[in-house]
């Protein structure tokens, strides 16, 4: 299956977070070896230099590693791998906001709103 | 490494008062992906007839690895024409032996691997074949070719949308970073993520040539979107 990608943003931004995703959801352990670049575009049904460029901006982030030899591994470093997991759901949290006020609902209402919303989950 | 292919005010006029192609200057790199877009009639089969050395330019030139397009060009240049010239009267195995012979670096085992995956018979004469599977079959003997430049008219235009992924990842899978593939087509939609590069083509002038995370990232919209608007009817 390609993967779902918005027509209207950049490409390499949304492989970009598709693959920090799967890390951060555990798709992939830390440690474990990313898939090659060409593997990685097949099943993505992008363009390989787009891919490539994605993966040398992930690398420059620190969140994976390139080892000779032996490709692209993950993070080891568990204080990144948390960094990027709450960088993550600051972006979620960010969005839904937005989208609260967009709706009129002032801080307060959000926040009772939500506690009541996590009860009823309970 | 050159660029695979070159061209300086290139120019194609089939009468008088009209050019098909008008003053075209353009350089293209390897290792690249490349969309020729344009509405109907704005040269865009013009200007691969003039690569493919089916035409010959009023003015101008055009260089393929630093060559005029002849019989040199056309060893590494793997070619799709909108319309087939094969023999319909030929069965799929015959033509698999036709290009080999005629291709030196055309590779049968990878042709009979792609016709195996889309369960195509290769007894079948290419007649008997439905509009969809005679493209595949051409579009398979194109892939095939370790060719520099690919040059494919309108490569999925007649199959289903399940082949036209199955195409589009035979694209990508041959794909190596000496070879360019120049692809035009209408169907900007199903092909953009494979692109690395668009070219917009006006009343046969170029009046876009960037890459497709460029446009997006300055515009803030898909090459579909931004076609529909240069090219507002």
């Amino acid at each position: 299956m390609p993967w779902d990608l918005d027509n209207n943003r950049p490409i390499y931004l949304q492989l970009m977070e598709r693959i920090q995703l799967d890390i951060v959801s555990g798709v992939y352990r830390p440690g474990d070896k990313l898939p090659s670049v060409r593997e990685l575009a097949l099943e993505a049904a992008v363009n390989p230099n787009t891919m490539q460029k994605a993966l040398s901006e992930l690398e420059r982030s620190g969140i994976v590693y390139a080892k000779r030899t032996s490709g692209r591994l993950i993070t080891e470093d568990e204080g990144m791998l948390n960094q990027l997991k709450n960088e993550l759901a600051q972006e979620h949290i960010h969005a839904f906001l937005e989208k609260m006020d967009e709706l009129g609902f002032s801080r307060e209402e959000i926040l009772t709103l939500t506690q009541e919303q996590l009860k009823e989950a309970e | 490494m050159n660029p695979i292919l070159e061209c300086y005010g290139l120019t194609k006029s089939y009468n008088k008062i009209y050019s098909a192609l008008n003053n075209l200057n353009l350089s293209l790199e390897r290792g690249q992906i490349i969309g020729l877009l344009g509405p109907n009639g704005s040269g865009k089969t013009t200007f691969i007839k003039l690569i493919n050395d089916v035409l010959v330019p009023t003015s101008g030139e055009i260089r393929i690895n630093g060559m005029a397009p002849g019989v040199e060009t056309k060893k590494i240049v793997s070619y799709l024409p909108e319309r087939t010239y094969l023999d319909e009267t030929m069965r799929v195995k015959e033509i698999i032996t036709y290009f080999s012979d005629f291709y030196d670096n055309f590779s049968s085992e990878r042709a009979y691997r792609m016709l195996d995956d889309l369960q195509i018979d290769t007894n079948a004469r290419l007649k008997t074949l439905s509009k969809g599977t005679k493209e595949k079959v051409q579009l398979i003997l194109v892939m095939s070719r370790d060719a520099g430049l690919y040059v494919l008219d309108e490569p999925i235009g007649g199959v289903d949308p399940a082949s036209r992924d199955y195409i589009l990842s035979t694209i990508l899978n041959n794909y190596n970073e000496d070879a360019a593939i120049l692809i035009s087509t209408h169907l900007i939609h199903d092909i953009e993520n494979i692109l690395d590069r668009v070219l917009f083509i006006k009343q046969g002038q170029l009046v876009l040539n960037a890459a497709v995370d460029e446009i997006r990232t300055e515009q803030g919209k898909s090459v579909d979107t931004l076609f529909r608007e240069v090219f507002r009817c």
